[in-house]
């Protein structure tokens, strides 16, 4: 079957499983949205307001569903709107392919309108990239876009492919869905090696990240922590690994971590790292990260072992297939001692959490925002972030009831993500989706409202509105001397009205009974809501630990 | 350069395509790794090309290296060439002055370095040398006295002793 260029792309994205794709028409792809709208019926496009939301929106379609997403862009401005997309995809080891259009091989390195060099740009931000001159080659690498990113360690694929060759006819015949390159296989030496380990320790740890999250482990993560009578935490990218309601686990660990959880580790004799990177937001002072605690790292990336933490055990290995053996070879165990250590860090932790809840009287407090959230959100709710201190909060509060339900860009820490991604993760899985977001990161992405609405995607989004950029003014309160500089937005924007212009709802709160009212609300009312959630601008994020430091060095209380 | 003990040279086989020495050389910027010498060259097989690159660092560095260039698609093989497996050859082409006064020793060098003049004026001349890279260090510091007016060196090409071939193995 003969057919052009722009119609290999779609049906090869057919082919290999492709139900939804995110983009955006433009001069260079005019003839791949033609293809798309003559196989409308077996793929649906969903338009963004701009081609950054389209990746972003990719992006969230993978993270809560571990599918490949797509997004398409035309040729310059629509390819570089992409970029923050891609490159916060690549940080947090998302599946993703990226079509852009290009100006015809014949006007390539002329500086051509809209012409601009997307495979050298996103070289350092994709896991690998191609610009497609031959539309014999074109299906072949689109297949191998496919199985790259969705392989090993997953990541974003960039295929560009210029004007004249989506034009121009091949021969078409379709093939099985690309199939992964195969994970490397851990050797029984050093299986044996780390259930030594793990048998002789006294106080274990297990440490979960991005590269576990995915898997839906959580069972089993925690059977075998209840085998080796060990205490669970994990990375940002770790959480909703593991379900909250499991009581041998700490929560997240690092920067901004639990106390519990970041001191716990800091006390384990031995620290079970799956499908972690040790980013230095989660070691803190890497020369003073695990001093004297024995490290095993499971990793599907050789480059990851001993690249941030000199690891004791590296296994380069499939993850899953790596801790089931480990799991496996391992005997039971009890530590009252560790027990008693670990319930103490949690009495200090609780211990704060109520005075600060005590100071806070009956003011709106983040905590109690995720109080609500947690006791009213509906079973398999994904919940998605900007990222700044909203997004810190979600993380320490928010509870997760299923693996893939937290969204959220961690490695590149994207301010606008939210919208976007939060559209993503709905169109994939029709789950309830509330986005947490606050004024500033809203403030970068909210034309996406707008996509929202015209899809009828009934995103519950608390706007944590402190009316300043609420992350970096800590840093400032803390470390700057009060030096607002710029931090202090103090805009006009109604955010209730905004919302409404775009044709959603909107409803404006400042307590806790008006916020739980809305957020029942909005959670029944049939597309999307922003509730303009109003809390002080001098809530901190803590514990914390401050740039540069370890855990030793760790912020818990800040007087204002 | 070649003096300095963490320097090592590695061998690499790449697809022989358009772009795929950007994609190399943009990770070692990526990565902060600075890279002493570089060569890239046809080889045995039209399907690859063979990049040589020195560069220093320690085990770290080295180990890093290594693991973050076998994440590139378009590299087939990455291999260390230890000093005392391989052979390693550069090539320098140098113009000096050539004043009346200097000419004998200059001639003597070029003798005893088995270098080879190949551009001869009255008032200049340009000599080829070929060798292990220390060597032609020590060359250019024996011609500095005489008045350096150019230099370009071909950086390190080297090769496994032996009769293994890194493609093969």
């Amino acid at each position: 079957m003969k057919l052009t260029g722009a119609e290999i792309i779609i049906k090869t994205l057919i082919e290999q499983g492709v139900t939804d794709v995110f983009g955006y028409p433009g001069g260079q792809v005019i003839n791949i949205y033609d293809a798309l709208y003559k196989y409308s019926d077996q793929i649906n496009h969903v338009l963004t307001a701009h081609e950054q939301g389209a990746s972003h929106a990719a992006d969230g379609y993978s993270r809560a569903t571990g599918k490949v997403g797509v997004c398409i862009a035309t040729s310059g401005p629509g390819a570089t709107n992409l970029v923050t997309g891609i490159a916060t995809a690549m940080l947090d080891s998302i599946p993703m392919v990226a079509i852009t259009g290009n100006v015809p091989c014949s006007l390539i390195g002329k500086d051509s309108f809209q012409e601009i060099d997307i495979t050298g740009i996103t070289l350092p931000i994709t896991k690998h990239n191609y610009f497609v001159n031959d539309v014999s080659k074109l299906a072949d690498t689109i297949r191998e876009a496919f199985r790259i990113a969705r392989s090993g360690r997953p990541g974003p694929v960039l295929v560009d492919v210029p004007k004249d060759v989506q034009v121009a006819t091949y021969e078409f015949e379709e093939k099985p869905i690309a199939e992964k390159f195969p994970l490397p296989i851990a050797d029984d030496a050093q299986i044996n090696e780390a259930v030594e380990l793990l048998n002789a320790s006294e106080r274990p740890y297990i440490y979960i990240g991005g590269g576990a999250a995915g898997l839906g482990m959580g069972k089993e993560i925690i059977a075998l922590a209840e085998k080796l009578d060990a205490y669970i935490g994990c990375t940002f990218m770790g959480l909703s690994a593991v379900n909250n309601d499991c009581d041998r686990f700490l929560g997240m660990q690092g920067m901004h971590g639990h106390y519990a959880s970041s001191m716990a580790q800091k006390e384990a004799d031995l620290i079970l790292a799956v499908g972690v990177r040790f980013s230095d937001r989660a070691t803190g002072k890497v020369s003073a990260y695990a001093r004297g605690t024995k490290v095993i790292q499971l990793d599907p990336d050789f480059a990851e072992i001993n690249k941030n933490v000199k690891v004791d055990v590296g296994i380069i290995a499939d993850v899953a297939d790596a801790f089931r053996r480990i799991a496996a070879g391992v005997t039971a165990h009890k530590h009252p001692e560790w027990h008693e250590k670990v319930d103490a860090l949690r009495a200090l932790e609780a211990a704060s959490d109520k005075e600060v809840r005590r100071r806070a009287g009956d003011r709106l407090i983040p905590q109690v925002v995720f109080d609500i959230i947690n006791a009213d959100k509906p079973a398999k709710t994904i919940i998605a972030t900007d990222v700044g201190q909203h997004q810190m909060w979600t993380a320490q509060y928010a509870d997760f009831d299923g693996p893939r339900r937290f969204v959220s860009s961690g490695g590149l820490g994207t301010m606008g993500f939210g919208m976007g991604a939060a559209m993503g993760a709905y169109v994939a899985t029709g789950d309830p989706t509330v986005l947490i977001t606050g004024d500033g990161s809203f403030g970068m992405n909210l034309n996406e409202l707008a996509t929202a609405v015209s899809y009828n995607i009934p995103l519950v989004i608390v706007l944590m509105n402190n009316g300043v950029l609420g992350m970096v003014r800590q840093w400032q309160t803390l470390f700057f001397n009060k030096h607002y500089s710029n931090t202090v937005l103090d805009r006009k924007t109604d955010f209730v009205k905004l919302a409404e212009a775009f044709g959603a709802k909107g409803v404006r709160v400042s307590t806790p009974a008006e916020f739980k009212k809305a957020f029942d609300d909005a959670l029944t009312a049939g597309g999307p809501v922003v509730i303009d959630t109003l809390i002080d601008k001098d809530e901190f994020v803590l514990p914390m630990l401050p740039p540069g430091g370890s855990i030793d060095d760790i912020i818990t209380k800040v007087e204002k | 350069m070649s003096n300095k003990s963490n320097e090592f040279v590695i061998a690499i086989y790449v697809d022989n395509q358009f772009g795929v020495l950007t994609r190399v050389t943009s990770m070692f910027t990526r990565r902060g790794f600075n890279i002493d010498a570089l060569t890239v060259g046809e080889t045995e097989s039209p399907e690859y090309s063979r990049i040589t690159i020195s560069l220093s660092g320690d085990g770290y560095a080295r180990e890093q290296l290594i693991n973050q260039m076998k994440k590139l698609f378009n590299v087939k093989k990455v291999e260390v060439l230890e000093d005392n497996a391989s052979i390693k050859r550069e090539l320098m082409l140098i113009k000096i002055y050539n004043k009346p006064e200097n000419r004998a020793d200059i001639h003597f060098a070029v003798d005893a370095y088995r270098a080879k003049v190949v551009d001869y004026t009255t008032d200049g001349m340009c000599i080829e040398v070929t060798g292990d890279p220390t060597k032609i260090d020590a060359f250019v510091e024996l011609m500095k006295p005489f008045g350096i007016i150019e230099i370009c060196r071909t950086g390190i090409v080297a090769l496994e002793r032996g009769t293994t071939s890194l493609l093969s193995k």
